[in-house]
């Protein structure tokens, strides 16, 4: 298996909540337009520090996601950085008119963060589990969607996203993660980072979760004599097209996987590249037509087939497909 | 204010009237009736209040307004170019393809607006936004905000007005253009919106009522809310729909309609007596 990053030189896990505190709070020492604001999850959203270091930039709005968006499009107006932060489902779901109209359509500067994606809000359930935000804002003009899988690349991509300017979304898993990347690399945003070249199938993944049972489903296939390329499209939204193209042409077969809906996340936006560049086989792995449940996230990543077993599995299923294909149009530009 | 700067604003309000009903007839159709109930409120703060300079619509230490109806973007349109924000002959573009007048107010296309604003309720919280903003930024600039029946309705507009009165947001003056007519008709019948100083004193905000067509009260109302310095304010204006238009005014169903030729020039006519009589 061929490594295309340097691996961390210490892999221990960090808070992705406490780093994208200490992110802000480090810019906004420098910069004073950045403020931040909750409604009512500031604690679960990592800005407690920020809140202390910077009260006066700091607006808690209470349990009003909207009003939240809506004063964050305000505060963008006269200037300032806003960082309004709820879980995804809120984000989301009860904002999107808000962030819509508000934010984008007004061509501000609001820079969402959904937190606890996907199956990562384990014990709060169906409810709170959003499998559909990424199809929600994707289907914004001009939008950035972010969803970094480690610490490091959190850490580096989160100042892009505040100095570009335009609206954004932050998919952001905050519990602790294992760092996939050293310190020393360097990301930028709508540009997609081969962690592991290969030549037989792609996988491109994204988020915290995927990204790592991905890299696992490469170990594994390694192993059977499989050599997967695995993909971290830490951006969304816009898509890195040319790479998504390079390695359909290279691998001819390309696996995604998201911890979203197949439907509209970041399937869908790979399937459209591809459909319209470079046809190759593909299988989407993410959720299905279903809702979300409650349970732990191990216990949910085995229901929905969040895991590098299904990876694996599905990889074994677009080769025969592959096969099957024949000589794939992708292999004779090759 | 005495007799005579009343008189003025009187016959300025007949004027944009006449430049709002002339701007909406030349396409033929538009929001008619809550444009005109607007019309004493933007006259007031435009030509009386509003710290604004329309050579340079981006200062920021200037006053800002939000209008929350943004479907009233025709009355608005008028007193900007009035003012001289854009040529007036720019006011027969509205809602013409490719025009910088869109049904509702965008800050992209229009100089002079503050905000983009048209799906009713968000108006309030950007208003609040942009008043945090500068008492962040330290900017002079106070933040005035007009809403209508229909963001009364909306939900969001009372979680704004939580957030405006904890933020203790006293450079915020916000009016509600309390015609009491929704589309689908009166307020008392669809939904029902009463004791609005109430409502709005309940919600930490220092409210007042008076007549909305009436410069005297209004100008009166609003010295109290400048005076307020830790608190948000609302003026419920009390106010006709299709305000002096013989034939629309008070109709509900003036929200969105047609304009002919034929009435225009009756309508034009009409407010052109009100303007000499105000003279």
């Amino acid at each position: 298996m061929k490594w295309n990053i340097t691996r961390p030189a210490d892999p221990q896990p960090e808070e992705m909540r406490a780093v994208y505190g200490d992110v802000l709070t480090a810019i906004a020492a420098e910069d004073e337009r950045i403020v931040v604001l909750d409604a009512d999850l500031m604690k679960a959203n990592g800005t407690l520090g920020f809140k202390k270091a910077y009260p006066e930039r700091t607006f808690d709005v209470g349990v009003a996601e909207a009003n939240m968006v809506g004063v964050a499009a305000g505060l963008s107006a006269v200037g300032l950085i806003p960082f309004p932060a709820t879980f995804t489902c809120f984000a989301a779901r009860r904002t999107f008119d808000q962030f819509f109209i508000s934010a984008n359509y007004a061509r501000l500067n609001v820079k969402l963060t959904g937190t606890d994606p996907g199956v990562a809000a384990a014990f709060n359930g169906g409810t709170h589990m959003s499998f559909e935000d990424i199809g929600l804002m994707r289907t914004i003009p001009k939008i950035v969607i972010c969803e970094p899988s480690d610490p490091v690349s959190l850490r580096k991509l989160l100042p892009e996203i505040t100095f570009r300017y335009g609206s954004s979304y932050l998919r952001l898993h905050r519990k602790p993660i294992t760092r996939i990347y050293d310190a020393s690399e360097t990301f930028e945003l709508g540009r997609g980072k081969v962690l592991i070249d290969g030549e037989d199938l792609t996988i491109i993944a994204a988020g915290a979760i995927l990204v790592a049972e991905a890299i696992k489903a490469a170990e594994k296939l390694d192993a059977e004599g499989i050599s997967a390329a695995v993909i971290d499209m830490h951006t969304i939204k816009p898509i890195d097209e040319e790479l998504v193209v390079q390695y359909a042409r290279k691998t001819g077969a390309i696996l995604t996987a998201e911890n979203h809906q197949v439907r509209n996340g970041l399937g869908s936006a790979v399937a459209e590249v591809v459909t319209d560049q470079i046809p190759v086989p593909m299988v989407r792995v993410g959720i299905l037509d279903e809702f979300g449940e409650v349970g732990t996230q191990e216990f949910l990543q085995e229901r929905f087939g969040l895991t590098a077993e299904n990876l694996v599995a599905q990889a074994r299923e677009l080769m025969n497909k592959k096969t099957r294909v024949g000589a794939s149009p992708a292999r004779s530009h090759a | 204010m005495n007799s005579s700067e009343i008189r003025s604003l009187q016959r300025k309000a007949a004027e944009i009237r006449r430049l709002t009903v002339e701007e909406i007839a030349h396409l033929g159709i538009g929001h008619v009736g809550g444009s005109m109930s607007i019309v004493e409120v933007l006259v007031l703060l435009y030509y009386r209040h509003l710290k604004i300079d329309p050579r340079d619509p981006a200062l920021e230490t200037r006053d800002k307004f939000v209008m929350s109806k943004g479907h009233a973007g025709p009355a608005l349109y008028a007193v900007l170019a009035d003012k001289g924000f854009f040529p007036t002959a720019m006011l027969q573009t509205l809602n013409q393809g490719g025009t910088n007048l869109p049904s509702h107010c965008d800050m992209n296309r229009t100089p002079g607006i503050d905000m983009t604003t048209g799906s009713l309720g968000q108006g309030l919280s950007a208003a609040v936004g942009i008043a945090l903003g500068h008492r962040l930024r330290k900017l002079p600039g106070r933040v005035f905000a007009l809403i209508g029946d229909g963001d009364t309705n909306e939900g969001q507009t009372w979680e704004a007005a939580m957030s405006a009165s904890m933020f203790g947001l006293g450079n915020l003056v916000a009016f509600t253009d309390y015609n009491k007519m929704q589309i689908d008709g009166p307020i008392d019948v669809i939904m029902k919106t009463d004791q609005l100083v109430d409502r709005w004193t309940s919600f930490g905000w220092f409210a007042q009522q008076v007549p909305g067509h009436d410069f005297a009260a209004l100008d009166e109302a609003l010295q109290k809310a400048l005076a307020e310095e830790k608190r948000p304010s609302m003026i419920i204006a009390d106010t006709i729909k299709g305000k002096d238009l013989p034939g629309i005014e008070g109709d509900y169903n003036n929200h969105n309609m047609p304009i002919s030729a034929e009435q225009a020039e009756q309508l034009v006519a009409s407010l052109r007596e009100l303007e000499e009589a105000s003279a």
